[in-house]
């Protein structure tokens, strides 16, 4: 165990749950994941998964009516971060753990101009002066390559398209070298020439910064470019966690696998697709089960009643939450 | 290697300037308020007479040449005391509206933002308050203060915070649920910054433009107190205290009441001309009509 390196996060059984008229529904089941030092971690799922709000609660930014942190710890650097207060809180946020989000159209304050809102960020966390957090904000624009960076500095939002929005979003996130980026779908509003570049361009600043990442994302595509390992959620909680290469080749779990077939590949015509029937169940109606029994070719008698848990799957690091599991993999 | 090609697209201010150019209400306001302006502004200048010299011979005189509105009870020039009166009016309006609306966003942001058990029970005092009429708040406000120039400010700042308070705390709803506001608190900051930094400018339009309507109503509230003798008191000349002087002669001498009761009446237009035209601008649902 000593020779493991410490995770630069770890959440432990993290539950999250929504208040609908009245009454608690998990969003977030007991999710158990380490994020290793220099990982990216990609998490799958569909829409309603809990993927989002995953991320959202390790930085305790969901609204505070409504929504509450039931159970489990997020460990980082030694500190459980569900019971810091709200002030211990906001010097974590962006200084040692920074997101991104999925808008860039809309995650800018579009009454401030851009240099002003990286130095924000600065001065808040480091402090210094205006003019030091200003010549940082050119440097950050320039590393992630904003043509006419300086010019730029004093431009407001709306003079910048999206992909260059969402490149002022990551230089925020990195003004203050955090050491985990957390990053929502950040690539889902561009279109696909630009979504390749700046994923390579977080690769490029997770590699020159030492980060963790934490890569939320529905686009699987994106997931074998960029991830390292990667953990598919549904209805709330992770049913496969295996390495990117392992995911892919055997696909151990009957979701996994649907959703890999679901997905357009070049080398293939689309009328191989196969769209997974049903969707993913309401947060009040989870079945008692399996989660994803009613929508499981596999299924057997037991899977409707007895839910399962996340267990090896034999291969070493391959977790999965399916007992029924076909041999060799569910191709 | 780059691709992308910046979108350009037409600020804001400069949108705002092209639809309430094209309006010529706008520029009939706007024209209005500034020769009133400049009239109280430039008054020692312009003023014919010293608004408060006595001259117990040119009683209740007619308009006539030498005093172009005529002179009140006390021989006082009517033009004079108009002129000087417009500074009183303008500066209860301005200065009331800006204690009214610094209290009031202040007040509807944090509501807003906070929300919950803090924000119900604001909205609900406040519900109150806006339930009574300005006049009649006012009115117990300034008969509780005493009847002075300051108080006059106070009382009419009151009885404005509320709807202030309404008008900032809707768009802080809104905003507080946008993608650049959460962004900010994920990026560590504080409630303070993000209320100050980050919803108040993104609002401040909005309530700019509402100022300019309840201006009028701040000016119709000070001469309708200072008509029952709960404004400036006497010899100040104030628009709303000269019409009430007037009313005892209404009969035998027009002119007193009668203009003093235009000046207002100009005023209020001009100001609601700009503040119609300025939400206009500003109202996307009512843009292109």
């Amino acid at each position: 165990m000593t020779s493991f390196p410490r995770p630069a996060l770890d959440l432990r059984n993290l539950r999250t749950e929504f208040r609908i008229r009245d009454r608690w529904y998990p969003a977030v089941r007991n999710v158990s994941v380490s994020l290793m030092p220099n990982e990216t971690l990609a998490v799958v799922g569909e829409s309603g998964s809990g993927k989002s709000v995953t991320a959202l609660s390790i930085l305790r930014l969901l609204p505070h009516a409504g929504a509450r942190i039931q159970g489990g710890e997020v460990l980082f650097e030694g500190q459980d971060l569900v019971t810091l207060s709200e002030r211990e809180m906001s010097s974590i946020r962006g200084n040692s753990i920074a997101m991104i989000f999925q808008e860039p159209m809309t995650s800018l304050n579009p009454t401030m101009t851009v240099g002003d809102q990286i130095a924000e960020a600065i001065l808040i966390h480091r402090g210094g002066s205006r003019m030091q957090a200003k010549a940082e904000a050119l440097r950050l624009l320039e590393e992630v390559k904003i043509p006419s960076p300086k010019s730029r500095l004093d431009e407001y939002p709306h003079q910048f398209s999206g992909g260059m929005r969402q490149r002022v979003m990551i230089a925020m996130a990195l003004a203050c070298h955090p050491r985990v980026l957390l990053a929502d779908e950040p690539t889902t509003a561009l279109d696909v020439t630009i979504q390749a570049q700046v994923l390579s361009q977080l690769e490029e600043l997770k590699q020159a910064y030492g980060m963790s990442m934490l890569f939320i994302t529905h686009n699987l595509g994106v997931v074998a470019q960029i991830a390292d390992r990667v953990a598919v959620m549904y209805a709330g909680e992770i049913v496969e966690l295996a390495t990117v290469d392992a995911l892919f080749a055997k696909p151990m779990h009957p979701y996994t696998a649907a959703l890999l077939r679901a997905m357009p590949r070049a080398d293939r015509g689309t009328e191989n697709l196969e769209p997974i029937p049903g969707s993913v169940p309401a947060l009040s109606a989870v079945p008692a089960g399996c989660s994803y029994a009613p929508r499981c070719p596999f299924k057997e008698r037991t899977c409707l009643d007895l839910h399962p848990e996340l267990v090896s799957s034999g291969d070493p690091g391959h977790l999965v939450r399916c007992p029924v599991r076909p041999v060799g993999g569910v191709h | 290697m780059t691709i992308e090609v910046a979108s350009v697209a037409v600020s804001q201010p400069s949108r705002l300037w092209l639809a309430f150019s094209k309006n010529p209400l706008f520029w009939l306001g706007a024209l209005l308020l500034a020769i009133i302006v400049a009239v109280a502004v430039l008054a020692p200048l312009i003023a014919p007479h010293d608004p408060l010299e006595q001259n117990i011979v040119a009683r209740l005189e007619p308009p006539s040449a030498e005093f172009l509105f005529g002179t009140d009870n006390y021989g006082r020039d009517v033009l004079s005391r108009l002129i000087y009166g417009a500074r009183i009016s303008l500066m209860v309006g301005f200065v009331a509206i800006l204690i009214a609306m610094t209290i009031g966003c202040t007040i509807g942001i944090v509501a807003g933002y906070v929300g919950g058990v803090l924000d119900q029970l604001v909205m609900g005092v406040l519900d109150v308050m806006l339930s009574f009429p300005a006049l009649l708040l006012g009115l117990m406000i300034a008969a509780m203060l005493g009847a002075s120039l300051q108080n006059l400010i106070i009382a009419i700042a009151i009885t404005e915070i509320a709807p202030f308070a309404r008008v900032a705390r809707a768009p802080t709803i809104a905003l507080k649920q946008q993608d650049f506001v959460i962004a900010g608190r994920a990026l560590g900051f504080g409630p303070v910054r993000i209320m100050g930094v980050h919803i108040l400018p993104n609002l401040i339009s909005d309530v700019v433009v509402m100022s300019s309507l309840w201006m009028a109503s701040a000016i119709r509230t000070e001469a309708s107190l200072s008509f029952i003798g709960l404004g400036v008191p006497p010899p100040t000349p104030t628009w709303g205290s000269m019409i009430r002087e007037g009313f005892d002669n209404i009969l035998d001498a027009w002119w007193l009441a009668v203009f003093p009761s235009l000046a207002i009446l100009l005023t209020v237009l001009a100001l609601n001309l700009l503040g119609d035209a300025l939400r206009d601008a500003i109202d996307p649902k009512l843009r292109g009509e």
